[in-house]
């Protein structure tokens, strides 16, 4: 790939809004993924390898885990820095985003938020510096959009739980360390256990053939019979609500990422056209091209000022699921619509790997469907605007 | 050891250079300031090395406005100690380096650090003069610094070659390519810069000795003619009418 020349586009001096501090942190993120990631990223797609030497860089730089306290080994920064961070790693590259989007939010911070302090003193200093990594087990295979029906359970035995079932297309799941694992209890409730690698029963074997996100590594989880310990279970919060207050956490930092993919597809479409002569002028010279991108620079300022509010909620612990679901759907959206008209101005160029358009492109795939899919977070802002649920059905016999 | 580091702000290389009050002032409006990049990679980077080796403390000095303390707090955030800001506007190399000198002199370095020159004004003459006025040696274009006890072993990079000083103890050195290799801060570093001390102190008395008379910009790039290859004539005449260069 050429050099890296990112800047990001900033109609509307967004910037201004934003601290020194967030900058600084922004500049750090910027200049750590150019020198350590842009030269090697398209290599590791292309060959769907996972780059897992970044995991200890991303813990050196502090982005596994931005928010968490200096106690616990984090760097204690707040929200929208962690909304930054997720922006610059994922105008890179959507799968590094993901690594660590999955340490911070899903794994890091349901150990700070429903563990004890000996859970945390024993995990989250090392999640956080990359030495340990971690996966978070909620999906099963007949279970995706309704994860309240998962069939993974726990018996209680006396001394130790006993764990069975099965999770799928769990990111980072076959090299990481401890596995934040939801799976019911014999009264049907949902808790969080944290599964250990090496425990026995338990395997994560790596899935193959995926077409997006082909440098972040993808596996299941199986539990046959694994004995966990009883400390390890996460204590402070049970039910359905404690994976959603996980997933609270990655979507808002997605709905930043995948506006990060959106303004590096837009940063190089528009370097592009105006290089590019066809017909003896820039193709930005044409009325068609300039559409295609005034379209882009109006939707990525619309989703910056929607994507910094949220911040300001969030940093003010007010932001609603339902707030973030919209700006993780929506955010996605304009990000894989972009991608695709800045592949056209790319030409032919645009499919190859010269350009990040194309890996953006399929890495939104995955993006646009986990998390939450388009259409689940439609029906979240549906119930939240009318009141009525619209995800249960039945089928008229 | 204690370590001083100048640091001075210079303009991201993307910023539009314009010029105000009769092209005497740089227009700053809109200009985003980065740290000088041989102050923060090399002068600063090489100072942070030898404190980590040796112990002792790295403080910056930043003669500068209240708007300067954003890249002050980018060296704190890479690592240094302690910041001290010398509350006045930069306006020559001499009242920039007397007050560097002056608190130099009340707070005892054995090494002050500058970068070789900032990338705005690429004058070279802070160092200098601040060695001048502390009465110590100067060693400039600093690619390499190693220290052993009190003696330090400095390579000076030379047209085509090196140049290997040695100096002891306390001196000042100016820094170039070579010297260390750029630190990404990280975000822990950032916010541990949050409650590092930035002293705010008042200039000393000092006259300037220069002021601007006018700033113009290069002139502009003029389009690339293409001559055929065959045609030698035309490149001749084009060489000695247009570019007047034979
Ligand atoms: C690369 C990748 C990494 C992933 N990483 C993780 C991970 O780390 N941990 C984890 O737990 N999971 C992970 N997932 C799983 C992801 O969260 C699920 O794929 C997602 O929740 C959707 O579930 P599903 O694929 O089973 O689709 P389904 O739920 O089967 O949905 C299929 C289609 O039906 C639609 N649909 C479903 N229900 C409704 C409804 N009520 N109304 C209207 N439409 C509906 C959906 O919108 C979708 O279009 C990952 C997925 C991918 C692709």
């Amino acid at each position: 790939m050429a050099t890296d020349q990112y800047t990001h586009p900033d109609y509307y001096n967004m910037d201004d809004l934003l601290s020194e501090e967030h900058k600084l942190v922004r500049d750090a993120a910027r200049a750590w993924v150019k020198e350590n990631v842009s030269p090697i990223i398209e290599d590791y797609y292309e060959r769907a390898d996972f780059p897992v030497h970044l995991v200890k860089g991303l813990g050196e730089i502090g982005a596994l885990g931005p928010y968490i306290p200096a106690e616990y080994g984090g760097p204690g920064l707040d929200q929208i820095s962690y909304g930054l961070i997720m922006q610059e790693l994922e105008r890179c590259d959507s799968g590094l985003r993901s690594t660590s989007s999955v340490q911070s939010s899903l794994v890091m911070y349901p150990i700070w938020k429903y563990g004890n302090e000996e859970q945390k003193k024993k995990w989250l200093p090392k999640l956080a510096s990359g030495e340990f990594l971690g996966c978070f087990g909620l999906t099963e295979p007949d279970h995706g959009s309704n994860p309240g029906g998962m069939i993974t359970n726990f018996k209680d035995k006396g001394d130790h739980y006993l764990l069975n079932g099965a999770k799928m297309w769990i990111s980072n799941a076959p090299l990481a360390d401890v596995a934040v694992v939801w799976a019911k209890d014999e009264s049907g409730r949902i808790h969080g256990l944290v599964v250990e690698k090496g425990m026995e029963g338990f395997s994560a074997p790596e899935m193959h053939g995926k077409h997006s996100l082909r440098a972040s590594i993808t596996g299941e989880l199986i539990f046959v019979d694994v004995k966990v310990p009883k400390e390890n279970l996460l204590p402070n919060k049970s039910g359905l609500g404690a994976p959603l207050g996980c997933l609270d956490s990655a979507r808002f930092g997605i709905a930043w990422g995948a506006l990060g993919a959106a303004m590096d597809c837009y940063d190089q479409a528009l370097r592009y056209s105006k290089e590019r002569t066809q017909f003896d002028v820039p193709i930005g010279a044409f009325q068609l091209t300039q559409k295609k991108l005034a379209e882009m620079i109006t939707e990525i300022t619309k989703a910056q000022l929607l994507t910094f509010r949220l911040g300001q909620l969030r940093n003010e612990g007010k932001a609603t699921s339902a707030q973030i679901s919209m700006a993780k759907r929506n955010n996605v959206e304009i990000a894989l619509n972009i991608a695709r008209e800045a592949r056209q101005i790319l030409g032919a160029m645009g499919i190859t790997n010269e350009f990040s358009v194309m890996r953006h492109m399929a890495n939104l795939e995955s993006v646009v469907t986990y998390e939450g899919t388009h259409d689940i977070h439609l029906l979240i802002t549906g119930m939240d605007v009318t009141g009525i649920p619209a995800f249960k059905r039945d089928i008229p016999q | 050891m204690k370590f001083l580091v100048c640091i001075s702000k210079a303009p991201d290389t993307t910023s539009k250079i314009e010029f105000t009050d009769g092209d005497t002032k740089f227009n700053e409006a809109g200009v985003q300031y980065i740290v000088n990049p041989y102050d923060e990679w090399y002068a600063l980077v090489r100072a942070l090395e030898l404190k980590e080796s040796l112990g002792g403390s790295v403080t910056t000095i930043t003669v500068g406005e209240v708007g300067d303390e954003s890249i002050i707090r980018k060296a704190l955030a890479i690592g240094a100690d302690n910041a001290v800001r010398v509350n006045a506007e930069a306006n020559d190399a001499y009242f920039t380096a007397f007050q560097i000198a002056e608190y130099a002199k009340a707070n005892g370095f054995d090494i002050v650090f500058t970068g070789k020159e900032t990338i705005n004004y690429n004058g070279s003459q802070v160092g200098g003069m601040v060695a001048e006025m502390l009465n110590q040696p100067f060693v400039s274009l600093a690619s390499k610094l190693e220290l052993n006890g009190g003696a330090a072993t400095i390579n000076r990079e030379m047209t085509g070659g090196v140049e290997v000083v040695e100096v002891n103890t306390p001196f000042v050195v100016s820094s170039a390519k070579g010297m260390a290799e750029q630190r990404i801060p990280n975000m822990r570093g950032i916010m541990a810069a949050r409650t590092k001390p930035l002293e705010v102190i008042e200039p000393a008395a000092c006259e300037d000795l220069t002021s601007f008379a006018t700033y113009s910009l290069p002139e502009a790039k003029s389009a690339c003619k293409y001559v055929e290859a065959d045609n030698i004539a035309e490149l001749v005449n084009l060489l000695h009418t247009e570019a007047k260069v034979i």
